[in-house]
């Protein structure tokens, strides 16, 4: 510990600095009064295209990623970097979608996916599916950006859990005061500290290690050394589809879960979206950079911090090589930037999961005659039980439980893409073969996960994403994203559900949106008026 | 908004959006990329192929915003 004492004080001016910025968030950009729902929870919807390259880039490159993902490069090489094109593909994927989903979100005024369902589909309990489906995906989620902080304390020779308590209680407070403008404001600063630091680390590493070549070297020569089959600095023929199968299910689950729609939906015009989506790549370079820093802990030799449990935890990798590399300072601005990195998407995340409680679950089950004053008081007490039950995870359980909920959040959030992303193309499925769609999604992605061992740690079930193929017969060893396979039998049953509801005149539920309201930008007239659905 | 059509039919259909399948195809293809030669300032093939791609990304999404905006 006594080693540290630099790296803490930086860490620590440098987290209270933007603690402070998060009260100050409530006056920015200040609105007549933030006792609503829309000023609370989207900032009033009125953000350029700079804030929202920041509040969406803020959101989706988290703590997590910048530790997990280096960690997953370090242990397995090449397929850790489905990370890169995984961020590549999705932006030309959602570029039209979201721009659809802004305009008919502003003009029936919704603020989560299942709030669309809804009136898309007439279905409350469709809605309900997505909204559960959405709040169960989106939990875990926060609990790891608590590993990630965890991650850097435990580096700085910090244990115990009353370091982290501290951390969420100041988020928690002010989010709760500022809502989405708190994390818009610090976005900035995580941003600006996460870029100098990875342009840092790319160019005084190399140098410091012998350059780039030197350091593919070593890891080259390491997975060699290995008896494991599945690892390398490229991809073998068994796991090459599970590289495709794993970017493009990411891609396509990533704009599903509620807290990037939040900030999404926060922008002012459709054009802010496509041009974020244009400009959002600049962050997939960093990812990229960030990824090899698990190459250069190979050729560095450094070697993670042993857990409690005795095992090495791989996700102290990347701190660790900040401490055995950088000068003590900067390793401090560093561990900032990560831990600063993780408060960011932790209040998206959480504002998003009480939207959705508060839209979904509360006013149409709860109360119906919600007023907005009681809306943005349910959903900021809400984010506050959503910040405490995520503290509880990780107080109470095992930090690797929580990496095995976010596996399951992953693959089971893409099971609402028939009905929140396909939905805003076509109104052909009928709401019952949605909902059977969903389900047997949903069984079959829990059936494939619990299948999959992970022999690394011992565990027979849920110890990763990629199912064998040998499972279904098939004499190979390749593998495929477990996701992307409980998606097309989704699919599959949700066109068979409709043809059967169809062909048995089973009711199906009305539609409440027009095609022209897809369309619809800032400046029609429909789109600032949001009391048409009756928000009151 | 003085032109008193507010209704008047709009649509996202253009011939550019057809560049977007561009940027989602190609960094699937790994046939494309994985390889470690020949590198590139010490990056192995797959590493230096694959970050090239961003900037096909880019590139197109660039393209097709300001040609529908």
């Amino acid at each position: 510990m006594s080693g540290h004492v630099t790296e803490l004080v930086v860490f620590v001016v440098l987290f209270l600095a933007v603690s402070v910025m998060g009260f100050v968030a409530a006056r920015w950009r200040r609105p007549e009064t933030i006792e609503s729902l829309h000023e609370w929870g989207l900032g009033g919807r009125n953000f350029g295209s700079w804030i929202t390259w920041f509040l969406v880039g803020g959101d989706l490159y988290t703590a997590y990623t910048f530790v997990a993902v280096p960690a997953l490069v370090f242990g397995a090489g090449a397929l850790g970097f489905y990370a890169l094109p995984y961020t590549v593909v999705v932006y030309p994927l959602v570029f039209l979608v979201l721009t659809r989903m802004w305009s008919v979100s502003h003009v029936h005024g919704f603020v989560t996916p299942a709030d669309f369902v809804r009136a898309r589909f007439g279905s409350p309990t469709l809605a309900l599916a997505i909204a559960i489906t959405g709040l169960v995906a989106t939990m875990p989620y926060i609990a790891l950006q608590l590993v990630g902080i965890e991650a850097v304390l435990k580096s700085m020779g910090i244990t115990g859990h009353l370091p982290i308590v501290i951390a969420f209680a100041i988020l928690a407070a002010y989010t709760y005061q500022s809502g989405l403008r708190a994390p818009a404001l610090i976005a900035f600063v995580k941003d600006a500290l996460i870029y100098i630091v990875i342009l840092v680390a790319v160019l005084y590493l190399p140098a410091k290690l012998g350059g780039w070549g030197s350091i593919f070297d070593a890891a080259k020569a390491k997975f060699d050394a290995t008896p494991a089959p599945g690892d390398g600095i490229t991809l073998n023929a068994n796991n090459q589809l599970q590289y495709v199968t794993l970017a493009f299910g990411s891609a396509l689950a990533l704009f599903l879960y509620p807290h990037s729609l939040t900030g999404v939906l926060a922008s002012k015009n459709r054009n802010v979206i496509k041009r974020n989506m244009s400009a959002l790549p600049a962050y997939s370079l960093v990812l990229g950079l960030i990824a090899l820093l698990g190459y250069m802990a190979i050729a560095a030799g450094t070697k993670p911090v042993v857990g409690a449990n005795g095992r090495p935890d791989t996700n102290t990798i990347v701190p660790r090589l900040f401490d055995q590399l950088f000068p003590d300072w900067f390793t401090g601005v560093a561990y900032a930037a990560i831990g600063i990195g993780a408060l960011v998407p932790a209040a998206i995340m959480s504002i998003a999961a009480a939207n959705l409680f508060t839209r979904n679950i509360y006013r149409e089950y709860l109360n119906k005659d919600a007023t907005d004053a009681q809306e943005a008081k349910v959903s900021k007490v809400v984010s506050l039980v959503v910040k405490v039950g995520a503290v509880l995870c990780i107080l109470l359980l095992d930090p690797q439980f929580s990496i095995d909920l976010q596996l399951i959040g992953g693959v089971i959030i893409l099971q609402t893409l028939p009905a929140v992303a396909l939905g805003l193309y076509t109104r052909w499925f009928h709401r019952g073969g949605l909902l059977a769609g969903w389900a047997a999604g949903l069984a079959a992605g829990m059936w494939m996960l619990y299948l999959i061992p992970n022999p690394a740690n011992g565990k027979a079930h849920f110890g990763g994403s990629a199912f064998p193929l040998a499972n279904f017969g098939f004499d190979t060893k390749m593998t495929l994203y477990a996701g992307f396979l409980a998606l097309i039998v989704n699919l599959v049953v949700a066109v068979l559900g409709t043809l059967a509801f169809r062909a048995a005149k089973v009711a199906d539920g009305p539609d409440a949106t027009r095609r022209e309201h897809y369309f619809v930008d800032e400046g029609d007239p429909r789109v600032k008026d949001l009391d048409l659905t009756g928000s009151h | 908004m003085t032109t008193g059509e507010p209704g008047q039919p709009r649509t996202d259909r253009s011939p550019w959006n057809w560049l977007l399948v561009l940027p989602i195809v190609l960094p699937l293809l790994t046939f494309l990329f994985n390889a470690d030669e020949p590198r590139l300032l010490g990056f192995p093939l797959f590493y230096w192929l694959q970050i090239a791609f961003i900037v096909v990304g880019v590139s197109c999404t660039t393209l097709v915003y300001r040609m529908t905006r």
